[in-house]
């Protein structure tokens, strides 16, 4: 199945816009003014470009600790995030979460939280209430590999195919947990897909450096999941190139070799597809050129407002313990 | 006014929060079993359907689906049948329950309400008679009730289910079969406000839960050797009613806790800091704290009369603050025949 120059673009267009979020906040770390953790997407961008793209602002995502690239591109308000990020009154979660607790309502992105595999259930509880209500919305969750380890994996697959919930597990396979590898984590031959499948939910997994192929395995889950078929469980492997938390490589740590980072390098799911495009004549460099000014300029814009806004009140610290 | 039991009325609550409002709905393991969670949930299932659920024994992975259909617009209440599964669950009540509201700045609220059970007795033994409620009373973004009576556990039930927060209520099943005048109407009690069960000038005695029937039975002792007890049932104990604790201590100048549970860092530990902070030199004694010792719960029974403290501790610790010696149970008229282990003569187990 080819896809559309519209969507095409579309998810170029994402692509880039989370790469140049990123590499700005990159960028920017070192001032010591983005003060809380950050867990850079860079490299693996094109599964929350692939997912997003089938999904409408109805539906809900929730995600992990590396959700700034899932919060884009579901819509998510980059102003507001950048302001989050910088502990400003005026971000999303009004300065209480910080990188790790990214928030947008309008945009249907309902969280994000770093507890390995905390944020599963919640999911799959989500589509429980929108089911329960009858309304029509699809609800994805994105997690890291090292969450198939943790039991609420298990429960909540269990879960939500006894109920045939419109819920996505998307699995991030990124090969670490912070630095320990898939090795030492999981037997050599684990097959997450078969396990999901043992919970009589459909699974498939693929490229997640290929955005156009993300893009079309999740077409194909969020259908099911909207004809009331229950849930899937996709995996896309890919590859962070930055350190786990923060702006640096770390290849003096010898974790990763550098044959391994080079060959996830030499796939990296922006260049690559912007290559395609051109190659397909969609793209050219006039509108690449247009694109990241265009992109650039909004970045600018949010960062202004990240800096310029104000830091929180005292109160704060007391405000939103309890709902009123 | 009629009767009805402390389950009966978790039950009546339940049933009228599920027939107001479409997006109550109540889980848990059992809820549609012929017991039907100690007689709290029978009947639910045919009157509401899929509103009245059983689950997958997951209580991780459940407490954290019943969070996430509250953050779009459910109302669930999560059912446990002892407490100590529901530790399982910590993950999830600590790290979101309690946090979703504060950590995306009020954005989305936790209208969940979990129901457990804590209790004493028939060799229920280390990991089925657990008491954990300061574990959960510790959270910020918690709310911890505790009732003692068929009337508290309605009022408290449904405050709970209307609640937008996550609210851990803690049933006792010492209390399932005590009755009491309970309307029929749906009626509201307030979470965090205690309130004095007895009036009394000379000592405060504060309780929650079961305990609460201990420190009557001692207060009514007491009466007799001339003591005026004002017996606190502390109803929530987060919040904590310390504007009730201050005025109660203050006017008798003494103050025991009673805490079906641990000792150490326990509420008992909570009150009496409080006291000593906000309320230094109004005690006329040292404040005593008559808890569970620091152990697991023994089995045996033999061993659990040690555990358990009842009122006879309560009348002791209170006449030792005004220089009295001990009385036996004999001694203060206390002797009946029923065994330590159960409720009243008419459990025989072994549930």
């Amino acid at each position: 199945m080819k896809i559309n120059k519209k969507i095409s673009l579309s998810l170029y267009y994402q692509l880039l816009r989370i790469r140049m979020v990123e590499e700005r906040i990159a960028g920017l770390y070192p001032e010591q003014e983005m003060r809380c953790p950050v867990h850079l997407c860079i490299g693996q961008e094109g599964v929350a470009a692939g997912v997003c793209a089938n999904l409408d602002k109805r539906d809900y995502v929730l995600s992990n600790h590396r959700s700034h690239g899932h919060f884009l591109a579901k819509g998510g308000d980059l102003k507001a995030m950048m302001a989050e990020i910088y502990g400003k009154a005026s971000g999303c979660s009004r300065s209480k979460g910080g990188s790790m607790h990214l928030i947008d309502l309008s945009a249907g992105f309902l969280g994000s939280t770093p507890i390995v595999a905390g944020v599963i259930p919640v999911a799959v509880g989500v589509a429980l209430g929108t089911s329960m209500k009858k309304e029509k919305k699809v609800t994805v969750c994105f997690f890291g590999d090292a969450a198939t380890e943790e039991g609420v994996f298990s429960e909540s697959l269990n879960f939500a195919s006894l109920k045939k919930l419109p819920v996505i597990f998307i699995c991030e396979n990124n090969l670490y947990s912070v630095y320990s590898p898939l090795s030492v984590r999981q037997p050599k031959d684990r097959d997450n897909l078969a396990i999901a499948m043992g919970y009589g939910v459909r699974a498939e997994k693929g490229d997640g450096n290929d955005v156009a192929s993300v893009y079309q395995i999740t077409k194909k889950a969020v259908r099911e999941a909207r004809r009331g078929k229950g849930p899937s469980f996709l995996q896309f492997d890919t590859y962070r190139y930055r350190e786990h938390c923060g702006h640096n490589f770390d290849h003096e740590l010898n974790y990763r070799t550098t044959n391994e980072y080079d060959h996830w390098f030499k796939r990296c799911p922006l260049d690559n597809f912007e290559r395609k495009l051109i190659r397909q004549g969609i793209l050219d460099k006039d509108y690449i050129g247009r694109v990241r000014e265009k992109i650039g300029n909004e970045i600018d814009g949010a960062i202004k407002f990240a800096k310029g806004s104000l830091l929180p009140e005292k109160e704060e610290v007391f405000s939103d313990i309890y709902a009123p | 006014m009629r009767k009805l039991t402390y389950a009966q009325a978790i039950l009546e609550a339940t049933d009228q929060c599920l027939a107001n409002d479409d997006s109550v709905y109540i889980i848990g393991l059992g809820v549609t079993d012929p017991k039907g969670v100690f007689g709290t949930t029978l009947g639910l299932e045919k009157k509401y359907g899929k509103r009245a659920m059983d689950m997958p024994v997951a209580e991780n992975g459940m407490t954290g689906i019943a969070i996430g259909s509250s953050l779009v617009g459910m109302r669930p209440i999560l059912t446990h049948q002892r407490v100590d599964f529901m530790i399982l669950s910590l993950d999830q009540i600590i790290n979101n329950a309690a946090k979703w509201h504060y950590m995306f700045g009020g954005k989305l609220k936790v209208p969940l309400v979990i129901r457990l059970l804590i209790g004493r007795g028939w060799g229920q033994g280390p990991q089925h008679s657990q008491n954990l409620n300061s574990i959960f009373a510790f959270v910020p973004g918690l709310k911890v009730v505790m009732p003692a009576t068929a009337y508290d556990a309605k009022g408290l039930l449904i405050s709970a289910i209307e609640d937008d927060n996550p609210v851990i209520f803690i049933e006792h099943r010492w209390l399932y079969g005590i009755s009491d005048n309970v309307p029929e109407k749906m009626y509201r009690e307030p979470l965090g406000k205690a309130r004095i069960i007895e009036k009394g000038k000379d000592v405060t005695i504060i309780s929650s839960s079961y305990m609460v029937l201990e420190a009557m039975r001692a207060g009514k002792i007491l009466k007799k050797y001339g003591i005026g007890a004002e017996v606190l049932d502390l109803r929530s104990i987060r919040p904590l009613d310390e504007e009730s604790i201050i005025r109660s201590v203050k006017k008798t100048g003494r103050l025991v806790v009673v805490d079906g549970a641990w000792r150490s860092f326990g509420i008992s530990a909570e009150v009496i800091a409080l006291v000593a902070e906000k309320g230094c030199g109004m005690l006329k004694s040292a404040p005593r704290r008559i808890t569970f010792p620091d152990t697991p719960t023994p089995t045996s029974p033999a061993l659990a009369k040690y555990y358990y403290p009842r009122a006879i501790d309560i009348v002791n610790s209170v006449r030792s603050m005004f220089g009295f010696p001990e009385k036996t149970e004999e001694g203060a008229g206390m002797v009946s025949n029923i065994p330590l282990d159960v409720p009243d003569k008419t459990f025989t187990g072994p549930f």
